[in-house]
């Protein structure tokens, strides 16, 4: 289901430019809008719909085997935290669903420079930072050398 | 040089580079700081890494996860899992690392605020099946990159890495990266101590089902561009697995998931007819491989080929039986949310087809191969294991650690490792970010020199494509027909045609042969030939040309395992029809590759197998 983007409401900014992981949003030169450069490469994965500021860009359904006159349409609010998406069929019905995207304030993950520094013998072990606490178990489990042999199992 | 002798090198310095910022790459990010706080840690992407790699979509379950805190399973268990499902064949000591530290990368991203799903009777996180649990996962990529971006000394979005710079002073060892902005058009040179490749595996080396717009619509994203092997494979490091390449069985045409489904919902297929046929094949697959139907649970190449055998028989389509299900209102959600959460298009194929799961039990197909490593497959790049246990053959280095000093891998990289998903790449790219760092350090003050002669020839070939077209574009009229390039889609499609064909693709039902893959190695020599001719319009062009170019030499590593391995090991995901048997006997090992890139020769060899045995 390639992207297309809606010339009224589209100002140009680039977000979907930048966000795009296959590189197919790019802005047209002459109208200063962006648009789908290669609709056969579209994953459908809705970076570039989510992250419009103008709800400029919209989904039709791969040419070779979506039925026009559906719709699925995305609303990604990352202050309430929320994803909502309206489904509607190509014979009218609709369904509608919420989910919640992030528990935490975004920006607010600790850094992996802001622990205390490892001792450098700790470097020579096989645990990871925060291991063996992170696993919420004692130990970190291992095997000894002589539990891996050849044969068919 | 030419047109193109004035673009603008720019040179990175680092001590840690991480190629591919999807999971792998990230936790490779987090853990080389955590350990190397004085460190330069670079991380290169070709696109953003705030939504890049496989899980750039969002995911609804993280399919990777112990549960060893509740004893739920243990390292072992997920071992013989993987074991099982892969026919035998898997990294023990890769597998059991993997397991061993995932479920502490779980704990950090509910810390970091993901939302995982609790089973509100248990307060555990709720399981969709033995090691899966769900999580409401859109924002997955953002908050995990969020994390790499405070971890990494600086992160470059947008630079397409084409190839591995060796070091001039010492044989065999890495020395950094070259690649391009796709934005710009500088040509960057990245001088590094120790690499991580963290790419990502191969989508679009066979010709897809859908052939129109609908192209895109992959399993694997389409940027999954198999430059997790040919960044490796060009430096001379040895390949494992590769021609165990994986078929998916998925709802038609928008390739939704099965999993929450059969696990969770406990929907389950029928043909036709409304007829159970999975039993019915039990014969006939046992004729081909032995014992291995009997495993439970039943591998998923061995469900495939069931599936495959009924259609074949005539009682096609298969249907997954969702009406009884979706009866159920907190069901009917789930399912609809597993698809929104990460493969939307599926949602948008049944609204476009009237398709409600709870009136009509929908159709499922078998999807294109793919070569990657992080599902229920195990094609990578053959790596050093844990230091702690690994067997000697198993072990030349550091943790992750290829043969290829100062090299490393994580995710689709590392090969024989199948089943560890976004969080066991993201364990995995961990692990290895913390071997790089103890690599640095015992490097002390030696560090390894690029060629400036070999940059400088690189830049002429990375940019050739777009030299090629402004010169031979003034030939023609207008349109896509030049006797002078070709454009990166045209040979794409030809790679995918070739490798369909002849290396086992839809069209062949998943067959071929020595005659078979012997053409097609021929014709794959031609292609490679033909792409010294690729034309790139403009810079976007251009990393379409450098992704085929990657896709290229996968291929071709996949199909000469293909004729090494002469058996057929896992019938569902490819057969050879002059070996149709598998046969522990002569290939219960894993098999290796070595592209010598002065000669352009691939050496194969077998590897031992080693397991846990109780």
């Amino acid at each position: 289901m390639p992207t297309f983007v809606y010339m009224t409401s589209c100002d140009g900014c680039g977000e979907c430019v930048d966000i795009c992981p296959s590189d197919i949003m790019h802005i047209d030169p002459t109208h200063r809008r962006a648009y789908n450069i290669e609709p056969n490469f579209c994953w459908e994965c809705y970076s570039c719909v989510k992250a419009c500021p103008q709800n400029a860009i919209d989904v039709r359904g791969y040419s070779d085997f979506a039925p026009l006159g559906h719709s699925v349409r995305v609303l990604r609010d990352e202050e309430k935290a929320t994803i909502s998406w309206k489904i509607k069929f190509r014979d009218g019905r609709e369904k509608n669903f919420v989910s919640p995207i992030r528990t935490t304030p975004w920006g607010s993950i600790k850094s992996a420079s802001d622990y205390e520094v490892p001792s450098p013998e700790a470097l020579n072990s096989q645990e990871l930072a925060h291991e063996p606490d992170g696993l919420n178990i004692n130990k970190l489990p291992a095997l000894t050398p002589g539990q891996l042999k050849l044969g068919v199992v | 040089m030419g047109l193109f002798s004035k673009r603008k090198t720019i040179y990175v310095d680092s001590d840690v580079l991480i190629i591919g910022g999807g999971m792998a790459g990230c936790g490779a990010a987090y853990e080389s700081r955590y350990w190397g706080r004085d460190k330069n840690i670079v991380v290169v992407e070709k696109a953003n890494i705030e939504r890049s790699g496989a899980v750039a979509q969002g995911l609804y379950a993280i399919n990777c996860y112990m549960g060893m805190q509740w004893d739920e399973n243990q390292p072992e268990d997920h071992v013989r899992y993987a074991r099982n499902d892969l026919m035998g064949l898997v990294r023990e000591d890769l597998g059991y690392d993997i397991a061993r530290h995932v479920d502490a990368s779980v704990h950090l991203f509910e810390e970091w605020g993901l939302p995982i799903m609790k089973d509100p009777k248990t307060g555990r996180y709720m399981r969709e099946g033995k090691w899966q649990i769900m999580i409401h996962g859109e924002s997955y990529k953002p908050i995990v990159a969020e994390a790499a971006r405070k971890a990494a000394t600086k992160v470059y979005n947008r630079i397409m890495v084409t190839h591995l710079l060796m070091d001039q002073t010492k044989p065999n060892r890495v020395a950094g990266a070259v690649g391009f902005n796709v934005r710009s058009g500088e040509f960057y040179v990245f001088r590094a101590k120790a690499v991580i490749v963290g790419a990502g595996g191969a989508s679009h080396i066979y010709k897809p089902r859908s052939i129109g717009e609908g192209m895109g619509r992959t399993w694997y994203a389409p940027w999954s561009s198999a430059s997790a092997y040919a960044l490796p494979i060009l430096v001379g490091a040895k390949m494992t697995q590769m021609e165990n390449r994986i078929v998916l069985t998925r709802f038609k045409d928008g390739y939704g998931p099965v999993g929450a489904y059969f696990l969770h919902l406990k929907t389950y297929t029928e043909n036709a007819y409304g007829n159970e046929y999975e039993s019915t094949w039990y014969e006939h697959t046992k004729a081909l491989v032995g014992d291995y139907i009997d495993h439970l649970p039943v591998p998923t190449c061995l469900r495939n080929h069931a599936f495959l055998e009924e259609l074949k028989a005539g009682r096609g389509p298969i249907r997954m039986v969702t009406k009884e299900a979706f009866q159920d209102p907190h069901l009917e959600t789930i399912g609809w949310e597993n698809f929104l959460g990460m493969t939307i298009g599926q949602a948008v194929v049944w609204a476009s087809q009237n398709i409600d799961p709870k009136h009509t039990n929908p159709e499922l197909t078998t999807s294109e191969p793919y070569v990657m490593g992080s599902h229920a497959t195990c094609a990578g790049a053959w790596a050093s294991g844990p230091e702690d246990y690994a067997p000697d053959e198993y072990q030349w280095g550091y943790n992750r650690m290829m043969t290829v000093d100062g090299l490393f891998g994580a995710g689709d990289t590392i090969g024989g490792t199948a089943h560890k998903f976004s969080s066991g790449s993201f364990a995995e790219g961990r692990i290895a970010g913390k071997a790089a760092v103890k690599y640095v350090n015992d490097l002390g003050k030696e560090a390894p020199q690029v060629s400036e002669a070999e940059y400088e020839s690189l830049k002429k070939t990375v940019f050739q494509p777009l030299e090629n077209y402004a010169v031979g574009r003034n030939e023609i009229v207008a349109g896509t027909v030049s006797p002078s390039y070709l454009l990166p889609l045209h040979g794409l499609q030809r790679l995918e045609k070739i490798m369909d064909e002849y290396v086992g693709g839809i069209s062949a039902h998943y067959m071929t042969n020595e005659p078979l893959l012997t053409r097609g190695l021929e014709l794959l020599e031609m292609l490679k030939e033909d792409l010294d001719h690729l034309g790139a319009e403009d810079l976007h062009q251009l990393q379409r040309a450098w992704e085929l170019q990657h896709r290229v030499i996968a291929s071709e590593s996949v199909t000469h395992h293909t004729m090494f391995r002469k058996e057929t090991r896992w019938p569902g995901y490819y057969y050879r029809g002059d070996h149709m048997k598998l046969d522990d006997t002569d290939w219960h090992c894993f098999t290796l590759s070595r592209y010598d890139r002065e000669s352009g020769e691939w050496e194969m060899e077998k590897a031992p197998v080693y397991h846990i045995i109780d």
